[in-house]
């Protein structure tokens, strides 16, 4: 009797190590919306968010459309004497290549154009096949790819950059803003919010081989 | 005598810093790969300490020019003036721009040389097996993580500025070298805080009973 309810318990919990002091510690099952705290540094090791699928996808695909949008547009127009420059960030990209700084150029174009894109295209490949109950070859590859990945998307770092740009140069000439950055500035929540709904412990769990 | 804390390195467990999964190692296996996501499995980061010493003296030896040299450079009528990331905040002090000013100061001064201190306060603390505050000190690398991407402000403003401002004999901006050397201090100490592992930290508590 005592035996069963002792079994009963530690299907309930489950041994885990917390990646940033590797204290080996049982995590007990959490419910929708628990998180799980390493007893001895206070790392966060593990949180149950229980989003649907469709949730996370919505997200992605509305962050795609913004993405898109921020970079196929006009990001910031000058008129100074009559002269009109426009620029979006592929742009920036470009004239710092132009310059021979091939470097910056390089670094811009991962962490602002490329590794934000690969983010959700990763994550689509991952989730579309899940949410038909299926997985495409390397998913796990792909999903791990994503997380590698996130560090350097630096969209919201981008979005404080060009604002101090457009107040640096508020008196030097009249700037107009264009869809590109209204698309950019909405598509930082958004991609939060996507990265925010993932669980990635469910999702590795439903990556596992089935034998 | 000290308590022995149950570490998964004690008790031969490895944890995939991939997919977290927990998995028992097999001691009279040379590599062990994690069974669910096929990532190579370690106690501890490879080489923890010499990589990150590497690449934060690296990221010291690069901070130097990135100071001295101009990361830009704007030409209006004829008349060129390079700006350092010192001269850049300076010039936004003397405009009035104060909240800018203390932005870009936060960003690219504060944040890259306290990322390097705290690397180093790190680094040292693991080599001298200290065990002083080991919860703080992880709490400060997790800072140091997650602080880093902000440097990165100053590089995407001359990105924008460059392909605005291209207006001939009026304007011009032009990058400088100083903004790649900037470049690689943010890009290398990001990688730093990477390759650090903040088990070692605690795994000073565990050698003391020894």
């Amino acid at each position: 009797m005592s035996q069963m309810i002792k079994a009963q318990a530690e299907s309930r919990t489950h041994l885990t190590a917390c990646h940033d002091c590797d204290l080996l510690f049982h995590i007990p099952h959490l419910k929708k919306g628990e998180q799980a705290h390493c007893p001895r540094c206070g790392a966060l090791v593990m949180e149950r968010k229980g989003n649907s699928l469709d949730y996370s996808l919505a997200l992605a695909l509305t962050s795609l459309i913004l993405f898109f949008m921020a970079n196929f547009n006009v990001l910031l127009r000058m008129n100074v004497g009559g002269r009109t420059q426009e620029e979006n960030i592929i742009s920036g990209v470009n004239e710092l290549f132009v310059q021979g700084y091939w470097e910056i150029a390089v670094l811009v174009f991962i962490v602002s154009i490329l590794a934000p894109l690969l983010k959700i295209l990763c994550l689509f490949y991952v989730l579309i096949p899940l949410r038909l109950n299926t997985r495409f070859p390397y998913a796990k590859e792909v999903f791990s790819f994503y997380e590698t990945l996130s560090p350097w998307s630096m969209t919201e770092v981008y979005m404080l950059g060009i604002l101090v740009a457009l107040v640096k140069l508020a008196d030097l000439a009249t700037i107009n803003v264009g869809i590109a950055l209204y698309s950019f500035a909405a598509l930082i929540p958004f991609m939060a919010a996507t990265d925010a709904s993932l669980d990635d412990h469910e999702i590795w769990e439903s990556l596992e081989p089935t034998d | 005598m000290k308590k022995l804390y149950n570490t998964a390195a004690h008790k031969g467990y490895l944890l995939c810093h991939t997919c977290h999964l927990l998995s028992k190692a097999a001691t009279h296996v040379h590599s062990i790969h994690c069974p669910r996501c096929g990532t190579r499995l370690h106690s501890r980061k490879p080489n923890s300490l010499s990589r990150t010493w590497a690449l934060t003296l690296t990221a010291y030896i690069l901070y130097i020019p990135a100071n001295l040299l101009p990361i830009m450079t704007v030409t209006m009528s004829g008349k060129g003036e390079p700006d350092t990331i010192f001269s850049g905040v300076k010039e936004l002090v003397l405009g009035g721009m104060w909240p800018l000013a203390l932005l870009i100061f936060f960003a690219s001064i504060t944040v890259p040389v306290l990322k390097l201190l705290i690397l180093t306060y790190l680094l040292l603390s693991v080599q001298f097996k200290s065990s002083w505050r080991p919860k703080e000190r992880t709490i400060l690398y997790r800072i140091t993580e997650t602080v880093g991407r902000w440097s990165m402000i100053d590089i995407f403003v001359i990105a924008i500025l460059v392909a605005l401002v291209k207006l001939g004999a009026l304007a011009t901006i032009e990058a400088g070298a100083g903004a790649v050397a900037f470049g690689g201090v943010v890009v290398i100490t990001m990688f730093a805080a990477m390759s650090f592992d903040p088990r070692l930290i605690w795994d000073a508590l565990e050698n003391d009973h020894e």
